[in-house]
Order: C-alpha cells, then sequence, then structure tokens
C-alpha cells in the first residue's frame, strides 16, 4: 500500500465506524437527557450534594449551579497539587508551583487539558487520578450538560426551565462517559498501553546514559482523555507516547473515541427537537468542515513543501515513523476539529500550511464535531448567525426550528461568537508587544509568531495543543493563557445558558413553505460558507504574518 | 375660510400591482446633499456605530494627514470622509420624499374654522353655532359642514349625507359619500364637503387629528427601530468589534515582523511603529459592514415611503416588519375576493317551460326589483335571450311589486297574470297560496344551486287561476380575475389565506373551492373573526386581516396587522395598524409583500457587505505586508498597481458601492413570491456569490483609473 492508500483507508475506515456508531450512540444519550428515572446510584449522589433531583432550573440557576460547581472544582484540583507532598501516591514529587498549579487547574476544569508541565514528572499518581481524571470526566459532562440544556431550549415551549444541571452532570458522567471509558480502557490495555501503579523504572539508555520510565494508571486516563475530548496526556509526549498510543490501531481507537459523542450528540439533538433531520442537517455541515480539512492537512503534509521534507520524501519531522505521515496528519485534523488537543505528532513541525490549517480548524470555534457537548452548542450558536443573515434574505423575521431569533437572541448569538476571537487576538497581541511575552520564544520570524499565535488560538478555545517553541511556563504565561481559557469557556457558556432561557420561554412559530428550510443542502452550505468566511475575515491578518509569510515564501 | 384645493400627491402604483420601485432622481441627490452635510454632527451620527467608527477614523486620519502630509493620505482623508457623506446622503434622500409628501399635507392643515353646535342633539330641528377655530374644536364637539366647506377635523358623521372630496389625503379626486350610521360615518379633517350639509362628531384630540400622524409618519419625524432593525443592528455592532480588535491587534504583530525584517525601507504603509495610522484606518473601514451600516435606515424608511406610495399609512415600522412575517390572511369575500354582488349565471326552467319563456318572465318580475341581484336577471336575460330592457312605465296598468326584505319577491301583475320572482321558499309558499303545486323538480333544481354555492331565486306565474313554478334562476359570486393565481403565490410564500364570509357554509365552500382560498369562515360575525384570529395566534402565527366597520375593530386591533379601510369608520380607523386610504382591501397582498421586500433588502445588503470585505483583503494585506514577507504577494491576485494604489482604490469602492447601491435600498430588492428555498438561491448568487466577485472587478477597475495619480507608486 502506498502513503497516500494507507492514509484513505485509515481515514475511510474511521468514517465508516463513527458513522455506525452514530445512531446507537446518538440515541443512548437522548434516552439519558430524557429519561425520568434516576438509577440508584445517581439517588445516592443527589443526596449526598443536597439537590433535588425532580427541580428543574431556570437558565441564571443553571448557569450559576454549573459557575459554583467549576469553581469548586478549580479550587479543589489546585490544593490537590499544591499539597501533593504531604498525599499519598506522589512518587515523591515535590508541590506544583502556584502559577503552574494555578493555569493546571484551569486548564483541566475547562476541558483544556493545556498542559505548562511534563506530565510524568510534575504530577503523581493521586493528582493524575483523582484531581485531573475526574476532570476529564466532569469537565466533557459539564459541556455535554451545556450542548442538552441549549437543545431543551429549541424543543421547549413556553418553559422557564431548561432542565437540572446537577442531574445533567451526573448523568452525562455516569451513563455516558463511565461505561464507554471502562469498556475503551480495556480495549486500549489489550492494544498495550500500560495501567500499573510501577514505581520508575531505571534503564540504560544505548548512549550509556540512564532514563527513568514512569509506569501509571496510563490507559484508564487515556480513554477518557480522548472520549471527552480533554487531551491532557500522562506523559508530556501525549499520545505520540509508546505507552499512551503503542500501535497504528489504539491511533485509530482514540481518533475514534475523540470524534464520538461530538457527532453523536447531533443525533440526540435531532431527536429531541423531534425532527431528526435537523440533527443530520448539523452533522452535514461539521463533517463538511472536518473532511475540508482533514483532506487539506493531508495534503499539505503530504505534498511537505518546506525544505527539509523535500529533502527526504516526506515532512516527517516530529512525526511517530509507526504513524506515518498520513495517520498522524488525521490525528492533528481531529484534534484540532474537536476541543481535545492530544497529539501524536508535533503540529510545530508541520509544514507551515498544514499546521495554519491546524490553527484555523481551532478558529472555527471547535465546532466540526468540536469538543464534548461544546462542539454542538458552538455549531448551533453559528447556525442561529446563520439564520439570522439567511432568514432575512427569505423575507421573514429570522427562525430557527420554530424560535425567532430576535434581538435578544442575535446579542447572545454575537456575544458568543465574539468572544474567542477577541481573547486569541488580544492575547497574541499582549503577548507580541510585552517583554515577558517576546522572551519566552525560541523561534524568531513569521515561524516564532505562530507558535504564539497557536498557543493563544489553543488556549481561548479550550483545546490544549500546543506548538512547541514557546517556554510557556512562566507566570505570565501561566497567567494569561489561563485567563483565555476560563473566559473562553465560561463566557460562552454563559451567553448560551443564556440564549437557552430565551429560547425555551418562546412558543414555536410553525413552519410553513416561507419558512426557511433548516434541513437541506442549501442551508448546511451557507452555514458552511458563513463559518468559513467569518473566521477568515477574523483571523487572516494574524494568518498573514504567521504560517501564511511562511508558507507562501 | 381655506377652501384652496389641493394638489394631490403624486403616486403611480407599479403595473401589475407587483411590488415596483420608486425612481431615483440626480436632482433628488443634489438637493439632499446639504441635509447629508448635516448629519455629520457627531451628536446625531452616533446613533449608527458603524457610520459613527468611520466618521471617528476619517476625522482622526485628517489630523495624520495634517502632520504628515502626502498625496496618498490626503486621497484616503477625502474619500473616507466622502464615505460618511455618501451614508448620509442615502438617508437623507429617503427621507427627502417622505418630506415632499408632509409639505402637501401640511398644505391640507392651514387655518380651517368650523360651526361649533351648541348643545346637538339627534334630531334637533334648530340649530345654533358659532364660529371657532379647528384648534379649538375638543372631543365630542359637535359642527356642521355644509357644501363648500372644509371639515374642521376628524370625526363620525351623525347626521346627513354629503359628497366629500378627500383627494387632499387619498389623492383621488373622485369624490365618495359620507352618510351617519352605517360603515361611511368616517370624515378626515381636511377634506371638503362638495354637497349637501352633514353633522359631525368630532372625535380626536387637539394636535392628533389624521393628517398631523399623517405627517408625522411620512417625515419620519418620530421613527423607532424595529425590532429587526435593532437585532441587525446588533449583529453590524458585533461584527465592528471583531473587526476592531482584528485590525488593533495587529500592530504589536506588524512592529514584530517589521523588526524581524530590518532590512525593508520604511513605506507609507509600514514602518517601525507598524502598520501607518492612516493605512490602519483604511483597513478597519474597509472591513467594517460600512455598505449595510449606511444604508440601513434609508432602506426602513423607504420601506413606509413605498407603502405610502400605494396609499397605506403604517401606523409603525413595527407593522411593516410583521406584514412580511403574516402566515395567515383573513380576506373578506366580498369585494376582495367576489365581485361586489351576485350576479344571474343561469336559468333552469321546469319541464314543459322554454327557457326564453322563465327568461321572459324572470325579466318581467325584475324589472322593479332595483337590488344588484334583480339588475343582474334584466343584463342576463339581455345578453342570453336578447330580451330587450324595458322601463317599468312601459307596461300600461302594471302593478310593480318592489323587493322588501319581508316578502323576499318582487314581481308585476300585468293583463291579469301575476310574475314572482325571489326566495324560494316565499315563491313556492306565494304559488301554493295562489293553489299551484310545484314539482318535486323544482325542489331539486333549487337544492342542486345551493349545494353549487349559488343563491337560487325561484320565479312564479299565476295566470287564468293556475298557479306554477316557471324555473329557477342561477345567482352566483364572481370570483374577480386572477384570485385563484395570487392565492397559490400566497401558499408558495408560506401564507395560508381565509375567507370570510356571511354565506352559509355550503355558498362559502363553493366560492372558496373556486378562488382557491385554504380555507373559509362561514356565517362569520366579529366574534367568529376575533376568535378566529386569536386561535391562529396561539399557534404562534401572524395574522392579518382588512376591516372597515366599527365591529371589525377588536379584530382589527387584535390582528399582528390590521389595515383599515379608509371609508371606514373612526373605531376601525383607530383600532388597526394600517390604513389604506384607497379602501381597497385586495392591498393586504401588496402590503404582504412590502414587509417582505423591506426584510430581503436587509439581509441582501448585509450579505453583499460582508461578502466585500474578502476582496478588500486581497488588496489591503499584500499591500501593508509583501515588502516584508514577498511571499505574500502572491495574495494579490488582483495584480494591483502599487501598496498605495491597492489600499485608496479597496477605499475608493468602498465608498463608491453606497452611492450605486442607493437605489437599490430605496426600491427595495425584487421580490416575487416564491417558496423560501427559492428566494434565498437566488438572493444568495446575487448578493452573496456577486458580493464576492464584483468587489474584485471594481477595485481593480479603480486601480487601473487612479494608478496614474502622483503618489500612487
Amino acid at each position: 500500500m502506498t502513503t497516500t492508500t494507507a492514509g484513505i483507508v485509515f481515514i475511510a475506515s474511521l468514517v465508516i465506524a463513527l458513522g455506525l456508531a452514530y445512531r446507537p450512540i446518538g440515541d443512548h444519550m437522548y434516552r439519558v437527557y430524557t429519561s425520568t428515572r434516576h438509577l440508584a446510584v445517581e439517588r445516592g449522589v443527589y443526596r449526598l450534594i443536597g439537590v433535588r433531583p425532580d427541580a428543574e432550573q431556570p437558565w441564571n440557576v443553571y448557569a450559576r449551579a454549573l459557575l459554583a460547581f467549576s469553581a469548586i472544582s478549580i479550587l479543589v484540583v489546585y490544593g490537590m497539587q499544591r499539597l501533593q507532598d504531604r498525599l499519598f501516591l506522589s512518587l515523591g514529587l515535590p508541590p506544583v508551583t502556584d502559577h503552574i498549579a494555578w493555569n493546571t487547574a484551569i486548564s483541566f476544569v475547562t476541558n483544556t487539558n493545556w498542559q505548562a508541565y511534563s506530565g510524568e514528572s510534575t504530577m503523581g499518581h493521586l493528582v493524575q487520578m483523582s484531581a485531573l481524571a475526574v476532570q476529564n470526566f466532569v469537565s466533557a459532562a459539564v459541556g455535554m450538560a451545556v450542548a442538552v440544556a441549549l437543545v431543551r431550549g429549541f424543543a421547549r415551549r413556553r418553559s422557564d426551565t431548561i432542565g437540572n444541571f446537577w442531574v445533567d452532570l451526573v448523568r452525562g458522567t455516569l451513563r455516558v462517559l463511565l461505561p464507554i471509558a471502562v469498556v475503551g480502557a480495556l480495549v486500549l490495555v489489550a492494544g498495550g498501553v500500560i495501567q500499573n501503579f510501577a514505581s520508575p523504572h531505571v534503564v540504560n539508555t544505548l548512549t550509556g546514559g540512564t532514563q527513568a520510565i514512569t509506569g501509571g494508571p496510563v490507559a484508564s486516563q487515556e480513554v477518557i482523555k480522548e472520549l471527552g475530548t480533554n487531551g491532557g496526556g500522562f506523559y508530556n509526549a501525549n499520545s505520540a507516547h509508546p505507552f499512551e498510543n503503542p500501535t497504528t490501531w489504539t491511533n485509530w481507537l482514540e481518533i475514534f473515541l475523540l470524534l464520538l459523542i461530538p457527532f453523536g450528540l447531533t443525533r440526540t439533538f435531532g431527536r429531541m427537537v423531534g425532527q431528526v433531520r435537523q440533527g443530520y442537517a448539523i452533522l452535514a455541515v461539521m463533517v463538511t468542515l472536518a473532511l475540508l480539512s482533514v483532506v487539506l492537512i493531508n495534503v499539505f503534509e503530504l505534498s511537505g513543501h518546506a525544505t527539509v521534507p523535500q529533502a527526504v520524501g516526506a515532512a516527517m519531522e516530529g512525526k511517530e515513523v509507526r504513524f506515518g505521515v498520513a495517520d498522524s496528519a488525521t490525528f492533528a485534523a481531529a484534534t484540532t476539529l474537536t476541543s481535545t488537543g492530544a497529539v501524536d505528532s508535533f503540529h510545530d513541525s508541520f509544514t507551515p500550511l498544514g499546521g495554519m490549517m491546524t490553527m484555523f480548524t481551532m478558529m472555527l470555534g471547535e465546532v466540526a464535531p468540536g469538543g464534548t457537548g461544546s462542539g454542538l452548542y458552538g455549531m448551533l450558536v453559528l447556525a442561529v448567525i446563520t439564520v439570522f443573515v439567511a432568514g432575512l434574505m427569505v423575507g421573514r423575521t429570522p427562525e430557527y426550528l420554530g424560535k425567532k431569533i430576535g434581538s435578544r437572541e442575535i446579542k447572545l448569538a454575537s456575544l458568543y461568537f465574539l468572544v474567542t476571537p477577541v481573547l486569541v487576538l488580544v492575547g497574541t497581541a499582549a503577548a507580541m508587544g510585552n517583554a515577558s511575552g517576546l522572551a519566552a520564544m525560541l523561534n524568531r520570524g513569521p515561524h516564532g509568531f505562530s507558535e504564539i499565535l497557536y498557543a493563544f488560538t489553543s488556549a481561548a478555545n479550550n483545546n490544549g495543543s500546543a506548538f512547541a517553541g514557546v517556554t510557556v511556563n512562566t507566570p505570565w504565561y501561566d497567567v494569561a493563557l489561563g485567563l483565555c481559557m476560563a473566559f473562553g469557556r465560561f463566557l460562552p457558556i454563559v451567553f448560551v445558558l443564556a440564549l437557552a432561557g430565551s429560547l425555551a420561554r418562546q412558543a414555536p412559530v410553525p413552519q410553513s413553505a416561507g419558512t426557511l428550510p433548516t434541513h437541506r443542502p442549501q442551508f448546511v452550505g451557507m452555514v458552511v460558507g458563513v463559518t468559513v468566511v467569518l473566521v477568515a475575515l477574523t483571523f487572516l491578518p494574524a494568518l498573514a504574518l504567521g504560517p501564511l509569510a511562511e508558507g507562501l515564501s | 375660510m381655506s377652501t384652496s384645493v389641493l394638489e394631490a400627491p403624486d403616486r403611480s402604483p407599479a403595473p401589475g400591482g407587483r411590488v415596483g420601485g420608486g425612481l431615483l432622481d440626480p436632482k433628488q441627490l443634489m438637493a439632499s446633499l446639504p441635509g447629508a452635510f448635516a448629519k455629520l454632527n457627531p451628536a446625531t451620527l452616533w446613533r449608527n456605530p458603524v457610520m459613527f467608527i468611520v466618521e471617528i477614523g476619517a476625522a482622526s486620519t485628517t489630523v495624520l494627514a495634517i502632520l504628515d502630509p502626502s498625496v496618498f493620505a490626503w486621497a484616503i482623508v477625502v474619500w473616507l470622509w466622502l464615505t460618511v457623506v455618501f451614508a448620509n446622503l442615502a438617508e437623507a434622500v429617503a427621507e427627502g420624499r417622505g418630506k415632499a409628501q408632509a409639505a402637501t399635507l401640511r398644505a391640507a392643515k392651514r387655518d380651517t374654522t368650523g360651526r361649533r353646535l351648541k348643545s346637538w342633539t339627534a334630531g334637533a330641528r334648530t340649530l345654533e353655532w358659532d364660529v371657532v377655530g379647528a384648534p379649538e374644536l375638543r372631543q365630542g364637539d359637535h359642527v356642521i359642514v355644509e357644501a363648500g366647506e372644509v371639515i374642521p377635523g376628524d370625526g363620525d358623521v351623525v347626521e346627513g349625507i354629503a359628497s366629500v372630496d378627500e383627494s387632499a389625503i387619498t389623492g383621488e379626486s373622485a369624490p365618495v359619500i359620507r352618510e351617519s350610521g352605517g360603515d361611511r360615518s368616517a370624515v378626515t379633517g381636511g377634506t371638503k364637503v362638495l354637497s349637501d350639509r352633514v353633522i359631525v362628531r368630532i372625535t380626536q384630540k387637539p394636535g392628533e387629528s389624521f393628517i398631523d400622524r399623517m405627517i408625522a409618519l411620512v417625515e419620519g419625524a418620530n421613527r423607532q427601530k424595529t425590532p429587526n432593525e435593532i437585532a441587525l443592528n446588533i449583529l453590524l455592532a458585533a461584527l465592528t468589534i471583531i473587526f476592531l480588535v482584528a485590525t488593533v491587534t495587529m500592530q504589536p504583530l506588524a512592529i514584530y515582523s517589521k523588526g524581524q525584517n530590518p532590512g525593508v525601507p520604511d513605506s507609507l504603509a509600514l514602518d517601525a511603529n507598524g502598520v501607518t495610522g492612516v493605512v490602519l484606518v483604511s483597513l478597519l473601514v474597509c472591513l467594517i459592514p460600512t455598505t449595510i451600516g449606511a444604508l440601513l435606515s434609508a432602506i426602513g424608511i423607504a420601506g413606509m415611503d413605498r407603502l405610502v406610495q400605494r396609499n397605506v399609512l403604517a401606523m409603525s415600522g413595527r407593522a411593516v416588519e410583521a406584514a412580511g412575517d403574516v402566515n395567515t390572511l383573513l380576506l373578506d369575500k366580498t369585494g376582495t375576493i367576489t365581485l361586489g354582488n351576485r350576479q344571474a349565471s343561469e336559468f333552469v326552467p321546469v319541464e314543459g317551460v322554454t327557457g326564453a319563456e322563465l327568461a321572459r318572465a324572470a325579466q318581467l318580475a325584475s324589472l322593479a326589483d332595483e337590488t344588484p341581484e334583480g339588475r343582474s336577471v334584466v343584463v342576463y336575460a339581455k345578453q342570453e335571450y336578447g330580451l330587450r330592457e324595458r322601463e317599468p312605465g312601459e307596461l300600461a296598468h302594471a302593478e310593480w311589486i318592489a323587493f322588501t326584505a319581508q316578502t323576499r319577491m318582487s314581481g308585476v301583475d300585468v293583463d291579469g297574470r301575476q310574475v314572482r320572482k325571489g326566495a324560494a321558499t316565499s315563491v313556492m309558499k306565494w304559488v301554493r297560496d295562489n293553489g299551484g303545486h310545484p314539482t318535486g323538480d323544482v325542489g331539486h333544481l333549487v337544492d342542486g344551486i345551493s349545494a353549487s354555492g349559488g343563491t337560487p331565486l325561484v320565479v312564479g306565474e299565476v295566470t287564468g287561476g293556475t298557479a306554477r313554478v316557471l324555473g329557477v334562476i342561477h345567482l352566483k359570486d364572481v370570483v374577480k380575475e386572477g384570485m385563484r393565481e395570487r392565492f397559490d403565490e400566497m401558499r408558495r410564500m408560506g401564507i395560508r389565506t381565509v375567507m370570510i364570509t356571511g354565506d352559509n357554509p355550503l355558498t362559502a365552500k363553493a366560492i372558496a373551492d373556486e378562488a382557491g382560498v385554504d380555507d373559509f369562515l362561514a356565517e362569520a360575525t366579529p366574534e367568529d373573526k376575533l376568535a378566529l384570529i386569536k386561535k391562529e395566534q396561539e399557534g404562534g402565527r401572524l395574522v392579518a386581516m382588512t376591516g372597515d366597520g366599527t365591529n371589525d375593530a377588536p379584530a382589527l386591533a387584535q390582528a399582528d396587522v390590521g389595515v383599515a379601510m379608509n371609508t371606514g369608520t373612526s373605531a376601525a380607523k383607530e383600532a388597526g395598524n394600517m390604513v389604506d386610504l384607497d379602501s381597497n382591501p385586495t392591498k393586504l397582498i401588496e402590503i404582504v409583500e412590502i414587509g417582505k421586500q423591506l426584510l430581503i433588502t436587509r439581509g441582501a445588503l448585509t450579505t453583499f457587505s460582508i461578502a466585500n470585505d474578502i476582496a478588500k483583503y486581497f488588496a489591503i494585506i499584500p499591500a501593508m505586508f509583501a515588502a516584508v514577507y514577498p511571499g505574500l504577494d502572491t495574495l494579490n491576485v488582483m495584480r494591483l498597481h502599487s501598496p498605495q494604489s491597492a489600499i485608496l482604490s479597496a477605499v475608493v469602492f468602498n465608498a463608491l458601492v453606497i452611492v450605486v447601491l442607493i437605489p437599490l435600498a430605496l426600491r427595495g430588492v425584487r421580490y416575487r413570491p416564491s417558496s423560501a428555498s427559492k428566494l434565498l438561491s437566488r438572493n444568495l448568487y446575487l448578493y452573496g456569490l456577486g458580493g464576492i466577485i464584483a468587489p474584485f472587478a471594481g477595485i481593480k477597475l479603480i486601480d487601473l483609473l487612479i494608478h496614474f495619480l502622483p503618489g500612487m507608486s
């Protein structure tokens, strides 16, 4: 098989597998979020945290619960890192420094998993398992809860409430993420991923030096890292590390896992609003954008326009030999299209245009298919903006799924859309106009700038992957990127929940021939177009001075 | 007393009733120029955030150009100011049209006086009055107005009947009849009584007359932003913020990039301090949605104006927008769907009687029937059977029996023969009373006609002591031509049409089927109408209706779009949110189209505005940065002459496109009733794809012209 054929088989088999899993996972989540029954273990949890599971919440109460939960989570994760040396299973590691601990706490609670540290040499097993891995579950469940709340906004009529945050959180964790994670972890172990509590193993290397190899509960963390679109690796090398991702087919499985829920949620959406085809339309938008970017990254990487790749015949720098160019490119597309940020190759070493595509897919707002939940709600907000402009062109007050898009709705959608570009651009500009920001740069020229742009794009969009080349564990970057992650996560969530509340209050407008149909290819094409054009217009100046300047020279 | 005859405002509805456009006269542009400059005042311009930012940009580049003058900088300054002026011009032109109309209306407001009656009571024989100025009249006052006098205020006729010249407000020179009682009692201040004498009860508050409101409306004096306009403004503000951030945050990146390439000489676009102020502002102005920002308020004003041109006054812009959203149209059968009255369409004789015989009897019996139905029988007999119309006086000794609501028959007794024509039950009873026995045949005929939605009139006679039925006249509602096509269009637009009629369900159904409406409400009372509207609205639908009577008022008030006929009562005009001065119920359909056109124009120009940005980037980014990163020259796909000419071309294009689109904004984009999908496709190609391509061509063309200017290389 040639490289290209292998790449195509890899992508095609992924598409088929995801297609097969789409309905079962989507329908399962539909049942989870609409069921009126509570499991015994769930009742126990509700009693423990003292909530009445059958009490519905208006959007502001929902948002308050979510923010309170996240704030407490940040405190807990921060505290455990700072006190790591006094807790057990610390592997003798010292407490994490304050700014890194703060940055890491926000990073994992916001589902970003930006790692300003090297996993195996900073965090002990206890912190990895009970602080970071727990957040991998619940931060994903929080994203799904917000998405489901927004969908309820569309589905409900004249309702003041959008669900119960605690119920959505607990069900998402226990009924969706945990069962899949258990099965997935076992499969990964079978595939060669390690799962132990072994002490670091010191080996002699070929060159005569020694190296400490840390074991640990990797498989259990690896599976949720992908499934919950988290991306925070046990090891610094992330999914490029052979203990995390040993073979081509574990690589395949990891991509499958990180795409499973975000795509599946479109089915859940269709079911909940009572029109499955609306879910398919959103799915089609996501798939179109995803395939475009997968193909483009593959093309840029396989054709390798930079000097070194042309010399060696392929852009192999920064890629694992066991995966090859195509599989690495596909992983890169998947991890930046979702808010995962796990990497099995180094995006910094990609061709300039390939690297630009990984940034561009994040700049899309991570909506194709995006993070668990965050992808769906981001895409629905883009659909609302599209509907507004398109709806005017058919001569009616725009409406989506029977809900009118009036000034309040467009205000919230616009605010949502404003947050991440502003964070990315202001953050990047601040770094480039600031001595602490510039001092951390290890590279110069457009590539050095690209690395900074990537860092802020990744943080603000809650991706978590990184171009290397920037010393980010400095107080300035930890604070700046930490703020980007926090604002990039919670401001949009509040706007989405407010939007959900405002939509839920409306009585739906019946559909007619004069209503803009939102399930046809025409609409799918429009959402794709609006998304790409808006993002391109916003980021073109920045991209021009970074990857474009590098790639076109 | 002022009795000046007013010149009617020039109104020329587009042929075929399709929503057409007004014309844009270059003279109008010139006349609006002073207004456009007056609008540069920041105290008013800030209401339009997009153009306000352009003005700030223009002002700051002016300062920069003074400090560091160059041909390039000054050229940019001039065109940035022109961008703001062009935007103001669009609004001024739109307002100018309204102002002209308002001036005409003001003439009708000239000081009139009225004869105020002292203690008028119905039927009073002696009348006493004093002459007072129109502003002194209060609600509830009674005034007497005679031929040649101008009615001093809005009110209802409480006594008398008169012909009134309403051309001052409707532009229609034919006089109309106004009479007490019924649905034609409302009169408008400023109109002139041509004949007879009426007593009018004033219903307006001083200074709030219909004409006052009309003036305020067409001038746009208290124009409120409509909900949709507000929403669009929010989106435009958000886009402006994004581009503001994108432009401002570019500066540190530009400084860094320039610093990385110390060998590159400073240029007018980029120096060690980053992108120069003039270029940065140019980029910002090119990116923010200036096209739609400039034209948005003009579109709204022009939308109202298009209604005024069609003699419809909308009390609020909100109502016009709601018209575009309407899901259900309630249309009165009579006058809207059918021609005024039923007409004879067939004579069906019973066995043993010829058609001609029946026709002759029917004609004879109808000669004394002055109702429209009666007249139509005579006309039909003449058309189909060649029977000459005879005057009742022609037949000697004839005793004419006129139609009354009690007998429900008309006829004639002549030479021992009695002929009657009328409601089936009445005539059959009359035949039986005279000893005749109508055959079962008659019953079948009558039922058959009823079932087909027609109205049967039975013709009977008594000659030589024998009474018999001769046959049945088939009266039929005549559906106006082209209504079916109109309703099919409505269906394609997603609008349901419901016919309202007082007829029985059978008749109603037949007419509904023939006209092609989606549904009907038979034997409708005002309460039924109101209930129907409420039911539709509960399902989330928006309802439009027309009405004229006082009993329509609750329904008019409840409907989302309530169009009151100008001939109607004051109560109806008060309740509706639009008034049709022509009193043409069919116009509701045009109103809906204008509402849709208004929204489409906004959406199309927004799309166009955003699509334009792509080309501008291709012009400006290489112009700014190709010096430091030569690879970026690949983006200069238009092969523009120099960085300066590229940036100036983009700015000039950005300004000129506003002027080019003013006529479109005033006229509205072309609208053809069709499904949402088709409309969207068409507008996407035209304004989306067109919006991407047009600036590439436009900027290149401008570049070809201006690269000869000094300072462009």
